[in-house]
């Protein structure tokens, strides 16, 4: 069938094929396009897939590659600024903890000091009571010695009369005694 | 194996012949006059099935006889190889322009073809093959949309039935090999789960579809649907050509502004075509590998 379609269209080319045989292969037909098909798809096979699988995957492992490197990076990263984070909110703990320290130190030290210098100003403030009270005391003596003299020379001119009776000069200073406190008092009293 | 085929051709080739046959009368009655003295390589001829038995220019008679549809055929498979060659020893990690193209174009058959009908594990033994089928059929396909060639490679039953014939041996093969030969054919011949008086129809049905009609159906439709792109576009530019120069001057000159747009969307219609079959071929030649990997049911 092959060899009487392909030898009658050799005698007569330009005869044109009726129905069926637009389908009935020719034998030079099949053979060429068994031919050219085995070619390509030898060099499909052979170089053209391989090859450009190979670039495709070199691109995906590259890709991949680099995504890992990438999450690595990220990884990295993320981990650092925790860490970074974490000394920060040590830090700031640490900072938090000197001040509250330093802060209750000071307290203790002003509450100290506070003690000492009022005890300080109690001290002193006896001294000074006590000192007050010597010389007031030794004022008083001396004042009542001087005065007693002075009133009984004053008193001996005044009256003429001399107070030699010891007893009697020491009842007449007393008594001007008493009543000079005495007056002193009222106006203390009255002052007050 | 012959008979069959035959039959299936004849019921096939029938519709197709009979527009062949109803386009060249018509042609002939229209435009003969026209066509005296009118000679050239692109000059206007009248679309017919001689287009795709050109006179042979060399080894005529013989089994190596090389036509105009052969040089046409060669210089295809010249350039997708150029194409791709080029591409692969050119590829680099971070692809071009180029690089991506061919990429896209392989990407696509191993992703939409491969992976999608066979999923990706079973698909990578057969993604080489369907790139095979995908590409130079795509190759072939598109030579009857380029000036000078104007002839699809495919548009002659040879390199159609060799790839049928390619994809008809591979899912016998593959099926055979995981099932044997007996488990291959209880599993297409007599699909479980239906009632055993159902065979007596079933079983014929099935057996036609192995031996005869996927691969029948796979090279017919693609060589009809190469034939029919090749009258349409011959049509239309001849009516143009007849129109627009030959009736020069006369009220015959309008009709031009009809079948010239005609002929450039039939054109780019006709790449749509290129593509859609070769997607449809490497589709169903994947799908019906498919089926013969299936576990049975």
């Amino acid at each position: 069938m092959v060899a009487h379609s392909s030898a009658a269209r050799a005698a007569a080319p330009a005869e044109e094929p009726q129905g069926i045989e637009l389908f009935l292969p020719a034998g030079y037909d099949i053979f060429w396009s068994a031919v050219v098909m085995a070619i390509i798809a030898a060099v499909f096979y052979k170089l053209v897939l391989p090859r450009m699988n190979a670039v495709l995957d070199e691109r995906a492992s590259l890709i991949e590659g680099g995504i890992a490197k990438a999450e690595e990076a990220q990884k990295q990263a993320d981990e650092a600024l925790a860490q970074q984070q974490q000394l920060l909110a040590e830090a700031r703990a640490d900072a938090a903890q000197v001040r509250e320290e330093a802060r209750a130190e000071g307290t203790a030290i002003i509450k100290d000091l506070k003690v000492k210098a009022s005890e300080e100003a109690a001290r002193i403030t006896e001294t000074a009571r006590r000192q007050i009270e010597a010389d007031r005391q030794a004022a008083s003596v001396s004042l009542r010695t001087e005065v007693g003299a002075l009133a009984t020379d004053l008193a001996s001119k005044i009256v003429g009369e001399s107070l030699e009776d010891s007893a009697r000069q020491s009842r007449v200073v007393d008594r001007f005694l008493d009543e000079l406190e005495a007056s002193q008092a009222v106006a203390s009293n009255k002052e007050a | 194996m012959a008979r069959p085929f035959r039959h299936l051709r004849r019921t096939r080739a029938g519709p197709n012949d009979h527009l062949g046959v109803l386009l060249s009368t018509h042609a002939t009655s229209v435009i003969l006059a026209a066509t005296e003295g009118h000679e050239g390589e692109g000059g206007f001829h009248t679309p017919s099935i001689s287009d795709f038995f050109p006179s042979a220019i060399l080894f005529e008679g013989t089994i190596f006889q090389i036509d105009r549809l052969w040089i046409i055929r060669i210089i295809a498979t010249l350039v997708l190889l150029s194409i791709f060659v080029i591409a692969a020893r050119r590829a680099k990690v971070v692809p071009g322009r180029f690089q991506a193209g061919v990429e896209f174009l392989l990407s696509f058959v191993r992703v939409q073809i491969g992976e999608e009908i066979m999923g990706k594990e079973r698909s990578r033994r057969f993604v080489p093959m369907l790139t095979t089928i995908f590409l130079s059929i795509l190759a072939f396909n598109l030579t009857g949309v380029i000036p000078g060639l104007n002839l699809a490679g495919t548009s002659r039953i040879g390199l159609p039935l060799v790839l049928a014939l390619w994809v008809f041996v591979t899912y016998w093969a593959v099926g055979i090999r995981k099932h044997g030969l007996g488990g291959y054919l209880r599993a297409n011949l007599f699909p479980p789960g239906v009632p055993w008086p159902i065979y007596f129809i079933l079983t014929p049905i099935e057996l036609l579809q192995l031996l005869i009609i996927r691969p029948g159906s796979l090279m017919v439709r693609l060589v009809a649907n190469m034939v029919a792109g090749h009258i349409i576009l011959v049509l239309c530019f001849a009516a143009t050509q007849f129109f627009v120069v030959d009736s020069a001057g006369t009220g015959l000159m309008i009709f031009g502004a009809l079948t010239l747009p005609a002929g450039i969307f039939m054109t780019l219609f006709e790449v749509l075509v290129a593509f859609l079959q070769a997607y449809i071929f490497a589709l169903l030649a994947a799908a019906y590998i498919n089926m013969s990997l299936e576990e049975e049911h």
